[in-house]
C-alpha cells in the first residue's frame, strides 16, 4: 500500500466559469450587451430596470432574465408590463444565480432580436459576487436606505463591479447617510468605480446612467 | 452561503483526480481558502461528511489552509492585513490600495492510497 500526494490546483468554481465564458461568447456573437444587476433585497433592482426599459425601449430592444428564489412572477410581470420580454429562472431556494441558470434563461429569449440583456440577480450581497454569469458588466444597486456602511460589511461584492448605482436618492433627507463614508469604502475596494446616484421614483440622475448604458450597447455592436 | 454547491464541486474535483491517478482511496484533501472567500469551513465539513458516503473519498480528511486578507498600498508599497473593518494604508493613510491575497479558493492537492503498485 502506498500513499501519494497528488497536486491538483484547481479552482473550485471552475465549472461555473466555463459556462459563464460560453454565455459571454453567445451574447457577444449576437452583438448583445449583457449586464448583471445585483443588490440587497428591496434595494430597487426591479424599479430601476422597469424605469430603464421605459426610457430606452424606443431606442433599443431589451430582454430581461429575472432570477428569483421562489416561483412568484411579481418581478417578471412588472418587466413584461414595461414592454420587454422577460423570462424567469427560479433558483429553488439557492441564494444566487449561476451561469447555468442564466443559460436556461437565454434559451427562452429571442437573442437574435435583442440589443441589451439585463439580469436581475437574487437579492443578496454575499453570494452573487462569487458567481460569474457571463455578463459583460456587473452592476450593484446600493440604496441609501441600506446605510453608508455596506462597503465595509460586504466588501466582496464591491470588488467585482464595473458600475455602481446609488439609488433611492430621494430618501436621503429621511435617512442617516454619509455619502463620504460610503464613497471612501468603495474607493478602497474598487478605485475609480463609475458611480451613478439615481432615484427610480423621481427619475433624478437617470440621464448619465442611460448614456453609459447606451455607449456600452453601441460598443457591443461595433 | 453556497457551501453545498461548493462542496459538491470539491468532491467532483477530488474524485476526478483520484481516478486519473489510479487511487483506491482518498485519504486527504488540501484546500486553500481566503478570508474574503465568504465560505465557512465548518459548513463545508458538514456537507462533506454527508456527500462522501459511498465514494472513494469516504475516509478522507479535509485540510483548510487559511489565507488572510492582505492589502498592498500603491502609494508607499506597504502591505498590511485586514481583520475587521477595511482601512486605508496604516503607514501613509492612502486609500489607493489593492487586495493581494484573501480571495483564494481552490483545491491544492489530494492524498491518495493505492493498494498495490
Ligand atoms: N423612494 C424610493 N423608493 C424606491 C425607489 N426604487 C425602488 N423603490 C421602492 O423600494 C421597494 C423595493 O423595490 P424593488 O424594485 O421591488 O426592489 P428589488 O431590489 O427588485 O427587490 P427584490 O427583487 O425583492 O429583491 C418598492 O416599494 C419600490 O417602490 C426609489 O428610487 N425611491
Ligand atoms: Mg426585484
Ligand atoms: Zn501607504
Amino acid at each position: 500500500m502506498t500513499t501519494v500526494r497528488v497536486p491538483v490546483v484547481e479552482n473550485i468554481l471552475n465549472a461555473n466559469d466555463f459556462v459563464a465564458n460560453e454565455n459571454r461568447k453567445i451574447f457577444s456573437d449576437h452583438k448583445i450587451f449583457c449586464i448583471n444587476i445585483m443588490a440587497a433585497p428591496g434595494a430597487g433592482k426591479t424599479a430601476l430596470i422597469v424605469k430603464t426599459i421605459a426610457l430606452l425601449k424606443k431606442e433599443m430592444r431589451i430582454g430581461v432574465i429575472e432570477g428569483d428564489t421562489a416561483s412568484v412572477t411579481i418581478d417578471s410581470d412588472k418587466v413584461t408590463l414595461a414592454g420587454a420580454p422577460a423570462v424567469q429562472v427560479t433558483t429553488m431556494g439557492e441564494c444566487h444565480m449561476d451561469a447555468m441558470m442564466v443559460r436556461k434563461g437565454m434559451e427562452q429569449l429571442p437573442l437574435d432580436s435583442l440589443d441589451l440583456v439585463i439580469i436581475e440577480n437574487i437579492g443578496n450581497l454575499i453570494c452573487p459576487a462569487e458567481w460569474d454569469l457571463g455578463s459583460h458588466a456587473n452592476a450593484l444597486i446600493a440604496s441609501v436606505a441600506e446605510g453608508d456602511d455596506k462597503p465595509y460589511k460586504y466588501p466582496n461584492i464591491y470588488r467585482n463591479l464595473n458600475v455602481l448605482l446609488v439609488t433611492k436618492t430621494d430618501l436621503i433627507p429621511y435617512v442617516e447617510y454619509d455619502i463620504d463614508r460610503f464613497r471612501t469604502g468603495v474607493e478602497l475596494l474598487n478605485p475609480g468605480l463609475i458611480t451613478f446616484p439615481t432615484s427610480a421614483k423621481t427619475g433624478e440622475g437617470f440621464e448619465p446612467w442611460l448614456t453609459w448604458l447606451k455607449s456600452k450597447v453601441a460598443d457591443a455592436k461595433a | 452561503m453556497h457551501e453545498l454547491s461548493v462542496t459538491e464541486n470539491i468532491l467532483a474535483i477530488a474524485i476526478a483526480h483520484a481516478e486519473q491517478n489510479g487511487a483506491d482511496q482518498v485519504s486527504a484533501i488540501y484546500l486553500v481558502i481566503g478570508e474574503f472567500s465568504n465560505l465557512l469551513p465548518k459548513c463545508i465539513q458538514y456537507y462533506w461528511n454527508i456527500l462522501v458516503q459511498g465514494t472513494i473519498c469516504e475516509k478522507s480528511v479535509l485540510h483548510f489552509d487559511h489565507r488572510p486578507a492582505i492589502f498592498h498600498c500603491e502609494n508607499c508599497n506597504h502591505e498590511y492585513e485586514i481583520h475587521q473593518e477595511m482601512t486605508g494604508c496604516p503607514n501613509c493613510h492612502s486609500s489607493n490600495v489593492s487586495l493581494v491575497s484573501g480571495n483564494e479558493f481552490w483545491v491544492d492537492s489530494i492524498e491518495i492510497i493505492k493498494n498495490q503498485e
